[in-house]
């Protein structure tokens, strides 16, 4: 008897240290992650702020596609690459035969929202605490957010919208596609509230500037042939007083080159960190010069490349005798390697031009690879020429003044001759046209004129398979419309 | 040794012995055949007291009058004497009814198989023998009906993927291992310690709950028995493997042709102004598959005493690789020690633990830019060597990723290593004869290392080219616990009704870390040197990183058992679950499920039919669960990239990585089966039949693409991981057993089993109605799709409808511009599908699946007085395969079946033109779905066993030589290397970037005992 007692006591002690090891309640289960940080719970320093500001920055790297596809949509260059089927996407967008299946437009729609969505995180929590320089950081985020709806209006038009708070699953179904004048309204308003906070001189370089702003709220108006406030705004920006023109065209787009006195906004690359295909928008380094380069190239001042974005002859045809910025924009690859020995091999579509300003010059020892995908060529986003040139249209297309749009026209062709022989004092349409000829030339290799064509509806008489009606936007990623499941129209005739 | 190990044991236990009066011997043999048999346990009944037979059957044994001794063998029926006045007792043993008394694992206890009422598969240690495999995984191919195993490599080393019953979620669709009660890993296991395999695949599973929707497999390791002498055996083995297939490439006279007419086709100027002097060129298949090395040695110690059982093991496995040789090479020691004891008579405890060392290396595989992608795509025009003796560098006019693959193998250098220490400590309480109590906790602590060395390389401006030299070093480690504590009750009542409960709990929790680094600017540019310590260079970006992991899962679980008279079985099961992987709000799920069983064939009406020995009917359904998603998936994280350009330098910042969930929770898994089992014809003929449906509801997928606009394809940052849709797989298992006698020396087992699996999408809950995955080419849309009323997974593209002869055909043809270019004669008809009158993406379509219709394995094995002889043959019918290790570029090499193309009108109405020019026949479309159905001759082994006769002078008891072949062959239409290689996605398997093929491998070996 006391012997089965015995045991049961046994018994009893054994479960009760099993109950007592395992702690036996579901505190066991409640932790939260170690060394890890909540999206919803910072915003708490101003470091904290810096730190996704720094993080709305990042995806002004990936707008490398937009332009070097820009330019390959143009009838500046041709796609080029290795062979016909060569990034299929591009030489789709070159023979303007794209589908809404195309991953490399694709990449521009979610690059750009992405974009959005971290400006929008950023927003969301602007009002958490207050600290000194709270408004200049947001007045940054506001350019950076009107920055990337600017380019997604531009590429596909009326596009969804949320503010200040970062969009959630389900709004791909739920949030229509604005129209293109809200989407222009919310970028208007952004840029308005950026201009009265931001600096002429920004603490850090490559940081956002109020000229900056200035430049593409003009930019923005102009795009909606709101002439007369485009007008206005560059107006202030130049006599402002705080940009001019490089004197040497040809020093612009070296290294030395960069964040000089004609930079408004340049977007800025390193190849300090390596990067490789599978995350292109991760690379620290401008992508689209690796792709411009010229294929197999050995020799003087350059390196290899992939040989896409080719000048063609047409662009080349455009200059003037005696400009001097077309050897700097177009590198004439035979004469080249007659000149200097340098060797080379060609590739699809070669037209034995290059584009000079884009395309990779010689590596640093620290360089890191994948080195086609991490050349540290700034992209010079808005030059002052381009903010000379777009005030010129605007005073001559809006009527404000011609006399002015001659003045600045003027300006940017004395630096490319050198003399004052080349003023133009046309004015009505023809100077309108000379303004036109003038931003193809000043702005070649920019990814600009694709854009220029279409908002200036001269695109279908210029590209080679531009459908009017159609081509003026590129499609909305057949991946998108599947997700909005009916809630976003494709764009006409796609 | 013998004794060393038995005077090790001893020292430790104390054993307490008895006084005797009387001394009985006799010898035990089988009934079958009369020959004796050895290690057979003869135990007065009713104590401890007991002996084993000797190698010829004998026993000697000091009894009362009074006892009743008891004889028993695994496999045999056990039978009792009354010793009374008798001084020698000889007892035939028979056979058991195949099995049914054998006892099963069926998670937190055991069961008769009798009375499993589950849907059980069991593969045993003479399979694992038979099949010789190197890892675990590979025994379970074809010996299970409704399992599947497939790798994505053959290279030593390389993970498999285990499915049971079809794939049911789109997370992680690999079922648990359970080893000795605790959950571990069956990649790093050394075969020969494995006693029994035991899969449950139906809602048996749920006492398992959260963790056993995609099945259970439970593991039992040797252990030793009780009252046998220390048994030693060694098993050694030597391979040569050599690849199963090399593809059938254009020559370079061949290459020298086709590159010609491609391009004039598109007008362009001849690359070969001379192709008379071609000739063969470089077979670069050739050069690069090797016939490798793997040695395997093996040594088991078991034995036991009346109140110790022990068994210890060590084992020694060294594989090259086919490809690359030591640069993909695998070597694994493992140690174990497994050591059970009765303590009193109230204590008992178990005890195993296994150390494992593996080291392995492995080459760039299964990609573009892989080694198998650049031998197939090298043009044969082009040496391996130049004229220098240096590596021959591959033109960039192949593109940017092919390069010579014996260069990349020679630049290669990476070295992994990891140290494994698993095990479990168990301890049973017997309370009463009715009542027990268990705990026990296992363990898995894992430490890894791994190195690889980037050397300054220049391949002439391909992705591989490194300006500067660095060292990657990484070191891991993970680690988790099971503690199990559970009670069961066992009683029979009115000698009918016997009932069993059981009631515990679960707690599980693992944890780990990572620690990385690169150092730059590697002294010599040498392997030699690649050390973090050696490298100088510092690098302006983070070039150190860190994680660590705490995840947990407490459960508590019930289950009832009862049957009357053994007749009618019942069984019961609830879980409750909770999980650290859902937010507080999800955390908590319960499992409930049921089984019953009938033996018919115990009924009063079946008596008396003859040949029917055993027929029983069982059912089960329940609810099982799922948490294999990646932690804290419900909360957003500040783990994105983020970093700017400022001043010139690098600027650090914030981002969000993957989107969150805060909804996301358990995925469950219906499970209903119902099945049957016959035994037929004196035992001779073994049936099981098993219908199932497995619907899985809420199932978990991570980085589930969707909307751009949510800022997915941000640097860091990835999709949310989402409870997505159900999908149903239903099926039919049939496996049958056969043994039989030809003459009295040449006995036969045949086993044959099949499955038929039917997988069906039922809902998708995005707005899209489908999920996209895998990769197809460069640049174009998902080619796998998850969708309601297809099979998950299923391909989705551009239907064929032949080649256009001519302009007038093209012309009668909706454009296909929009698929990439205008179309030509010679180019591929895509068919519009909606019929509309023009091609676009609307027109894709279902294109088959990778999921096979049916699996079958046969297993044939033959003893003729020494010799044996196995066979093992597994098919899988239905599975379709995507052909992707064709680079688009027109100056690589080709397939042979370019040799057919069209070259004019009726020259060919299934492969394509070629030409330089842009064209769409590179889309996704049925021209690259194979049908990828197989037969495969697994394993064939032919042994012979020395006589006894002999062997006995040798002193030793047993004696065996074998030879086998490995992968004999392989039945197929599939062009690539291994059709039944798969990456193992649910969305995106099935797609072939030159898989690393399984390799056929000789072997001999021996196996001795001691």
């Amino acid at each position: 008897m006391k012997n089965k007692l015995y045991s049961k006591l046994i018994f009893t002690v054994f479960i009760s240290i099993s109950a007592l090891v395992l702690s036996c309640s579901d505190d066991f289960v409640e932790l939260s992650p170690e060394y890890s940080i909540d999206s919803e719970n910072y915003f708490n320093s101003s470091v904290d702020y810096n730190n996704a500001l720094i993080a709305s920055y990042d995806l002004l790297q990936s707008t490398y596609v937009n332009v070097i596809l820009g330019e390959i949509a143009s009838n500046n260059t041709l796609c080029g690459g290795e062979s016909a089927t060569d990034v299929v996407g591009w030489q789709q967008v070159d023979d303007m035969i794209h589908t809404p299946v195309n991953s490399n437009l694709r990449d521009v729609w979610n690059w750009m929202f992405a974009g959005v969505q971290r400006c929008n995180y950023f927003m969301e929590f602007k009002d958490n605490i207050d600290f000194d320089g709270r408004e200049i950081m947001i007045g940054e985020v506001r350019f950076l957010r009107a920055y990337y709806h600017f380019e997604l209006v531009k590429w596909f038009g009326a596009i969804p919208l949320k503010i200040d708070e970062r969009y959630k699953l389900g709004d791909e179904t739920s949030i229509p596609r604005s129209p293109v004048s809200d989407v222009y309204a919310q970028i208007e308003a952004d840029l308005l509230l950026a201009i009265e906070v931001l600096p002429t001189i920004a603490s850090q370089t490559g940081r956002v500037t109020k000229g900056a702003a200035q430049a593409l709220l003009g930019k923005a108006y102009l795009f909606q042939d709101k002439f007369a406030e485009s007008a206005a705004i560059f107006e202030q920006l130049i006599t402002d007083d705080n940009y001019s023109l490089v004197t040497d065209y040809n020093t612009i787009f070296e290294a030395e080159g960069e964040n000089g006195v004609e930079s408004v906004f340049e977007v800025q690359y390193t190849d300090v960190e390596g990067a490789a295909f599978e995350c292109l928008q991760c690379s620290e380094g401008n992508v689209a010069v690796g792709f411009s380069g010229v294929r197999g190239y050995v020799g003087d001042l350059y390196t290899s490349g992939f040989s896409f974005n080719v000048p063609t002859q047409d662009v080349v045809d455009e200059f003037e005798i005696g400009d001097n910025r077309k050897d700097v924009a177009i590198l004439d690859i035979e004469a080249w390697a007659a000149e200097t020995g340098a060797e080379f091999t060609t590739g699809f579509e070669h037209t034995g031009f290059f584009n000079r300003k884009y395309i990779p010059r010689k590596r640093s020892e620290d360089a890191e690879g994948d080195l086609n995908l991490t050349n540290p060529n700034n992209y010079r986003s808005i030059r002052y020429a381009d903010v000379l040139l777009m005030a010129a249209e605007a005073n001559n297309r809006g009527g404000v003044s011609d006399a002015k749009a001659q003045e600045y026209l003027s300006e940017v062709r004395r630096r490319a001759f050198g003399d004052t022989n080349h003023d133009i004092t046309l004015t009505g349409a023809a100077l309108t046209d000379a303004i036109y000829h003038e931003r193809r030339v000043e702005l070649v290799g920019e990814g600009h004129h694709f854009f220029d064509l279409v908002r200036t509806e001269r695109a279908a008489g210029e590209i080679d398979g531009f459908v009017e009606g159609k081509h003026e936007l590129f499609p909305i990623p057949l991946e998108e419309i599947q997700f909005a499941n009916g809630n976003w129209e494709q764009n006409p005739n796609y | 040794m013998k004794k060393t190990v038995l005077f090790l044991f001893l020292t430790f236990f104390c054993m307490t012995m008895f006084a005797q009066k009387n001394a009985v011997t006799g010898v035990v043999s089988s009934g079958e055949d009369g020959t004796p048999i050895p290690f057979a346990s003869v135990v007065v009944k009713g104590t401890t007291i007991g002996t084993s037979t000797d190698f010829d059957g004998n026993y000697s044994i000091e009894v009362d009058e009074d006892d009743i001794l008891v004889f028993s063998m695994i496999g045999f029926s056990s039978r009792e004497f009354k010793v009374g006045t008798q001084e020698v007792i000889n007892v035939l043993l028979v056979t058991d009814n195949m099995g049914l008394d054998e006892v099963v694992v069926v998670g937190y206890g055991t069961q008769k198989k009798r009375d499993v009422t589950g849907a059980v598969s069991i593969v045993d240690s003479k399979t694992i023998e038979a099949l010789k495999p190197v890892k675990v995984e590979q025994a379970l191919q074809g010996t299970m009906a409704g399992v599947i195993v497939t790798s994505a490599s053959g290279a030593p080393g390389s993970g498999l993927d285990i499915r049971i019953r079809g794939i049911s979620t789109n997370g992680d669709a690999s079922p648990v291992a359970i080893i000795d009660g605790y959950q571990g890993d069956l990649g790093t296991l050394n075969p020969d310690d494995i006693e029994t395999i035991t899969v449950l695949k139906d809602a048996q599973a749920a006492i398992y709950g959260t963790v056993g929707a995609n099945g259970i497999i439970l593991i039992t390791t040797k252990t030793g028995r009780k009252n046998t002498p220390a048994q030693i055996s060694f098993n050694s083995s030597i391979g040569i493997q050599e690849t199963t297939r090399k593809l059938p490439v254009l020559n370079a006279t061949e290459y020298g042709v086709l590159l010609n007419e491609a391009y004039a086709a598109n007008g362009e100027a001849l690359p070969f102004i001379n192709i008379a002097n071609l000739g063969k060129g470089t077979n670069w298949q050739d050069e690069l598959f090797e016939r490798a090395p793997v040695l395997n040695n093996t040594i088991n110690v078991n034995g036991g005493s009346d109140k110790i059982v022990y068994s210890l093991s060590a084992s020694d496995l060294d594989q090259k690789g086919i490809v690359g040789k030591d640069k993909s090479g695998y070597k694994r020691n493992t140690a174990r020690i497994n050591l059970g004891a009765d303590l009193s008579d109230k204590f008992t405890m178990k005890s195993s633990v296994i150390y494992t060392y593996i080291k392995r290396k492995s080459i760039n595989e299964n990609g573009l830019g892989s080694v198998l992608f650049n031998a197939l795509n090298m043009p044969s025009t082009m040496p391996v060597y130049d004229s220098n003796g240096d590596y021959f560098l591959a033109p960039t006019s192949l593109g940017i990723e092919i390069i010579n693959p014996l260069a990349q193998i020679a630049d290669t250098y990476n070295d992994y290593n990891l140290k494994k220490l698993n095990g479990n400590f168990s301890l049973d309480y017997e309370y009463s004869k009715h009542l027990k109590a268990t705990a026990r906790i296992g363990f898995n602590t894992t430490n890894s290392e791994y190195k690889s060395f980037s050397k300054i390389v220049d391949y002439g401006g391909k992705v591989f080219d490194k300006t500067r030299s660095s060292v990657n070093q990484n070191a891991e480690n993970f680690n988790d616990y099971t503690f199990d504590a559970f009670v069961t009750y066992d009683n029979t009542f009115n000698e009918k009704h016997h009932v069993t409960a059981t009631l515990g709990t679960t707690v599980f929790k693992e944890w780990g870390n990572h620690l990385d680094a690169t150092g730059y600017d590697i002294p010599n540019n040498s392997w030699d040197f690649a050390d973090i310590g050696l490298a100088n260079g510092v690098s302006d970006s983070k070039s150190v990183d860190s994680w660590t992991y705490d995840q947990r899962r407490l459960s508590y679980f019930t289950r009832l058992q009862y049957d009357y008279e053994g007749k009618y079985l019942l069984s019961a099961m609830m879980r409750r679950d909770a999980s650290t992987k859902f937010g507080p709000e999800e955390s908590v799920a319960y499992f409930p499920s049921a089984t019953v069983g009938w033996v018919i064939s115990d009924e009063g009406f079946m008596s008396g039919i003859e040949g029917i020995d055993f027929i029983k009917i069982r059912a089960s359904y329940g609810l099982l669960g799922s948490d294999k998603i990646d932690s804290y998936k419900y909360i957003s994280q500040l783990d994105g990239e983020a970093t700017y350009v400022f001043d010139g330098a690098l600027a650090p910042g914030t981002a969000i990585g993957a989107n969150p969930n805060p909804t996301v929770k358990w995925e469950e898994s219906e499970q209903f089966d119902v099945g049957v089992d016959f035994k037929l014809l004196n035992n001779k003929i073994d049936i099981n039949a098993d219908y199932f449906i497995k619907k899985t509801n809420d199932l978990l997928i991570g980085n589930i693409p969707v909307s751009g606009i949510l800022g997915v394809a941000a640097p860091g940052a990835a999709g949310p991981t989402v409870n997505a849709g159900t999908v149903r797989n239903k099926g039919f298992e049939f496996a049958v057993g056969y043994r039989g006698n030809i003459t009295e020396d040449l006995r036969f087992k045949v086993n044959y089993n099949f499955t038929t699996l039917t997988n069906e999408v039922l809902e998708v809950n995005n707005g899209s109605g489908f999920i996209e995955g895998g990769n197809f080419g460069v640049g174009q849309p998902a080619p796998s799709r998850m969708e309601v009323g297809k099979a998950i997974g299923y391909f989705y593209g551009y239907k064929t409808d032949g080649i256009f002869q001519n302009q007038a055909e093209v012309d009668a043809h909706p454009s296909q511009t929009a698929l990439g270019a205008d179309a030509s004669p010679g180019d591929i008809r895509y068919v519009d599908i909606n019929g509309d009158g023009k091609l676009t993406s609307d027109d894709r379509t279902n294109l088959g699946d990778p999921i096979p219709d049916v699996t079958m394995g046969l297993n044939i094995s033959l003893n003729y007085k020494g010799f044996d002889f196995v066979a093992y043959a597994y098919a899988s019918i239905g599975n379709e395969m995507v052909r992707n290790y064709e680079r688009s570029n027109s100056n690589v090499n080709r397939l042979s079946t370019n040799l057919n193309r069209w070259t004019g009108f009726g020259t060919s109405n299934s492969v394509p033109r070629l030409t330089t020019a842009a064209t769409a026949n590179t889309i996704f479309s049925d021209y690259y779905v194979e049908d990828a159905s197989f037969l495969r001759i697994q394993n064939i082994q032919m042994g012979y066993t020395l006589p006894k006769s002999i062997t006995e002078k040798l002193k030793i008891s047993k004696l065996r030589f074998y030879g086998s072949v490995a992968n004999l062959y392989t039945f197929t239409d599939y062009t690539g290397f291994d059709p039944a290689a798969s990456t193992g996605d649910p969305i995106g398997g099935g797609i072939d970037y030159g898989f690393y093929p399984a390799a056929r491998t000789f072997t001999f070996g021996l196996n001795v005992k001691f």
